[in-house]
């Protein structure tokens, strides 16, 4: 078991011939994907990396019968290949484009929400069930198969986080990251219930960062749901105040966005609240002890 | 990317969103002449820099003559202007807005922001206007009026209908004046992109009319490519110049009041390590994400910013390569002990991808001041054992 990705599930690629997508395809193909086909307008019918090539994703769906896309198309097209999949009836598009206009992403969102497909990203390094499927662009090898999952919104403390559980001699489920834009898919109060309930996942390591209140009904849902272990790390206890955030989009949300306020509001659900990522791995170590 | 008020009101006035006539000045005699042409009777003198709180500051000032229009525009050019939205250091006035006085019956607060829980615009407004909004929502928060409006259907009557009870206004001809300066306003939010909108004060006139007093507008910098008269009023010298000129080589960088330089991929990555630091015993001098695509000269350049600022004893890169390979940064410091001249040490930890080639070029160069961290949590101390001169 792991969540929402294995062995078996087929994946496409949007923007498959791309300078991005077809580097990282080849190395999702390496680690064991199985992508199953990608789609460029315009390329429909040739051959790519030994799979076939699509004009839509509509084609791509019908013929392949592929549930996830994983999308690396220009950040001006992000919107568009989110519609175009969400009605072309995948169940998941992980979105790991940067610099999407946030404009497009309210309405892509919105609309994949509507004809019930999931999203992950935009901006994300994508999500891994060990040693069986890798959508993303993470370095396969660090991520060794056992009980931890993984929830970040920081690509590199996903690498981290997951290096330092292997090296105490865990390994991990699944770890997915969710990407720190303004408007992200998939994000902590989707994918705790989803570790709550895969038998394979045994504790759950949760990394967040300064801004927004995601984290905050992250420790509600914790407090109230997860009877698993939870490690928890929040980036940004250092960062100087008011440096990305508009002063009126920080009204909304109250006080809510400081690492300290999220880490006590972690605390208080039953986590493990590290200072530094460095002490992510002991951390783990301890709950699995505790068990 | 923030705009000046000048230009927020260039965009207000496109799309018929009413404001009291003005002048952009960059010089005394200029402002004299602006307010010449305005006619008076009566003028406001505005200071121009991406801040709020100027009024409090002394950079908004009101003039009963040509005189003293002349006065205070000799006061307030040039002047630092430091407000609860600066640094201590403050910011220089290099431009004046010239404006018709206005005739102020009352004041309100409007705003347009992205509210992320909800991920949609939300219009704010109160009857609370010129008074510092964070404090009206603390304090007050039920004097608040919050309305969603869903892009798939736009500005429909009902957000307006909301807008103009919320806020007490009964005349129906004020009404319609309030609910389509809301639409207007509305529109131009979505048209361009914007991240954030804010009019505080809007005013009603003594004739019923409303009017955008204030104007303040920030912008998604992800969809600038697609808003080419919104980019073109980007003003570089309201930013800071090191955060500027590293952008141009796709490095993200903030300059903090530490001792030990950072470099690092990943935004969140470079927090945590700032955190590692601080938690350490040590004080970060900056935050510095590399990002994906780095390579020798970018690492470079990145190293040439950081040793800028004399308060960096010590540098701590700390790279977990995904799509970053390890070799190309090791490949990067030792091109930068080449281009420039680093005088402290560095403390080195890579991982990820291609991390035993990149131990191995780092080993050849032999380079005199460059100590290699085993995993963060090593590098880090190493780091802070160094700045301390350790």
């Amino acid at each position: 078991m792991s969540i929402l990705v294995n062995k078996d599930t087929k994946v496409i690629v949007q923007g498959f011939t791309g300078k991005e997508g077809s580097f990282h395809a080849e190395q999702c193909l390496a680690y064991g994907t199985q992508i199953v086909g990608g789609v460029t307008p315009n390329k429909g019918g040739q051959t790519h990396l030994g799979k076939p090539v699509f004009n839509t994703v509509a084609d791509a769906v019908k013929t392949t019968g592929a549930t996830v896309s994983m999308i690396f198309v220009p950040p001006a097209f992000v919107g568009d290949a989110v519609m175009e999949a969400a009605e072309a009836g995948i169940d998941l598009a992980v979105i790991i484009t940067e610099g999407a206009p946030v404009k497009d992403m309210q309405m892509a969102k919105a609309h994949a929400t509507k004809h019930g497909m999931k999203t992950l990203g935009p901006n994300c390094p994508g999500i891994i069930t060990a040693e069986e499927c890798k959508i993303g662009i993470m370095p396969g090898m660090i991520f060794k198969k056992g009980n931890v999952g993984l929830i970040s919104k920081s690509g590199t403390l996903t690498y981290e986080g997951a290096n330092q559980v292997c090296k105490e001699g865990f390994g991990i489920s699944t770890a997915v990251g969710i990407g720190g834009d303004p408007i992200i898919g998939l994000s902590y109060l989707q994918l705790l219930p989803m570790f709550e309930a895969d038998p394979e996942t045994e504790c759950i390591v949760l990394i967040g960062e300064i801004g927004g209140d995601l984290e905050i009904q992250a420790a509600a849902y914790i407090k109230e749901h997860i009877t698993k272990p939870v490690v928890a790390f929040i980036a940004g206890q250092t960062a100087p105040k008011g440096k990305t955030m508009g002063h009126a989009g920080a009204i909304v949300s109250g006080s809510a966005g400081t690492a300290a306020e999220k880490m006590a509001a972690l605390e208080a659900a039953g986590a493990t609240v590290v200072v530094s990522p460095a002490e992510i791995g002991q951390a783990v170590t301890k709950a699995m002890a505790k068990k | 990317m923030n705009i000046h008020e000048y230009q927020a009101k260039q965009v207000f006035a496109k799309y018929g969103v009413p404001t009291p006539k003005g002048i952009m000045v960059e010089s005394v005699e200029a402002a004299v002449e602006a307010a010449k042409e305005l006619g008076g009777p009566v003028w406001v003198v505005k200071a121009q820099i991406h801040a709020g709180g100027r009024g409090l500051g002394g950079g908004v000032k009101l003039a009963k003559s040509i005189e003293e229009v002349r006065e205070l525009s000799d006061e307030i050019l040039g002047m630092t202007l430091v407000t609860h939205q600066t640094d201590a250091a403050g910011k220089l006035v290099r431009k004046l807005y010239i404006e018709d006085g206005a005739d102020i019956k009352d004041e309100f607060y409007l705003s347009v922001v992205l509210d992320r829980k909800l991920e949609m615009p939300l219009i704010m407004a109160s009857t609370e206007g010129g008074m510092n909004i964070e404090d009206v929502a603390e304090n007050t928060p039920e004097k608040i009026i919050t309305i969603p409006v869903d892009p798939a259907i736009g500005f429909q009557g009902f957000h307006g209908r909301e807008l103009a009870f919320g806020l007490g206004i009964t005349d129906k001809n004020e009404q319609k004046k309030i609910i389509s300066f809301a639409q207007k306003l509305f529109k131009l939010y979505m048209e361009n992109d914007a991240e954030m909108i804010e009019i505080n004060p809007l005013v009603r006139t003594g004739s019923g009319d409303f009017l955008a007093l204030d104007g303040k507008m920030g912008f998604d910098n992800s969809a600038l490519g697609r808003q080419p008269e919104i980019e073109a009023m980007r003003d570089l010298t309201e930013e800071d110049a090191d955060e500027v000129e590293a952008a141009k080589y796709g490095l993200s960088y903030v300059a903090l009041d530490g001792e030990i330089g950072c470099m690092v991929n990943g935004a969140g990555l470079a927090m945590g390590t700032m955190d590692t630091i601080n938690h350490m015993g040590g004080t970060p001098a900056n935050f510095l994400d590399v990002g994906g695509s780095a390579n020798a000269e970018t690492v470079a350049k990145g190293f040439e910013i950081i040793l800028r600022n004399p308060n960096v004893k010590a540098i701590f890169v700390n790279i977990f390569g995904g799509i970053v390979r390890c070799d190309r940064i090791a490949n990067g410091i030792i091109e930068a002990t080449k281009l420039t001249d680093v005088n402290v040490p560095v403390i080195v930890r890579l991982d990820g991808t291609n991390a035993p080639e990149a131990s191995e070029i780092l080993k050849k160069a032999n380079i005199s001041n460059l100590i290699v961290g085993d995993d963060l949590a090593d590098g880090a101390a190493k780091a802070v054992a160094a700045a301390k001169g350790n």
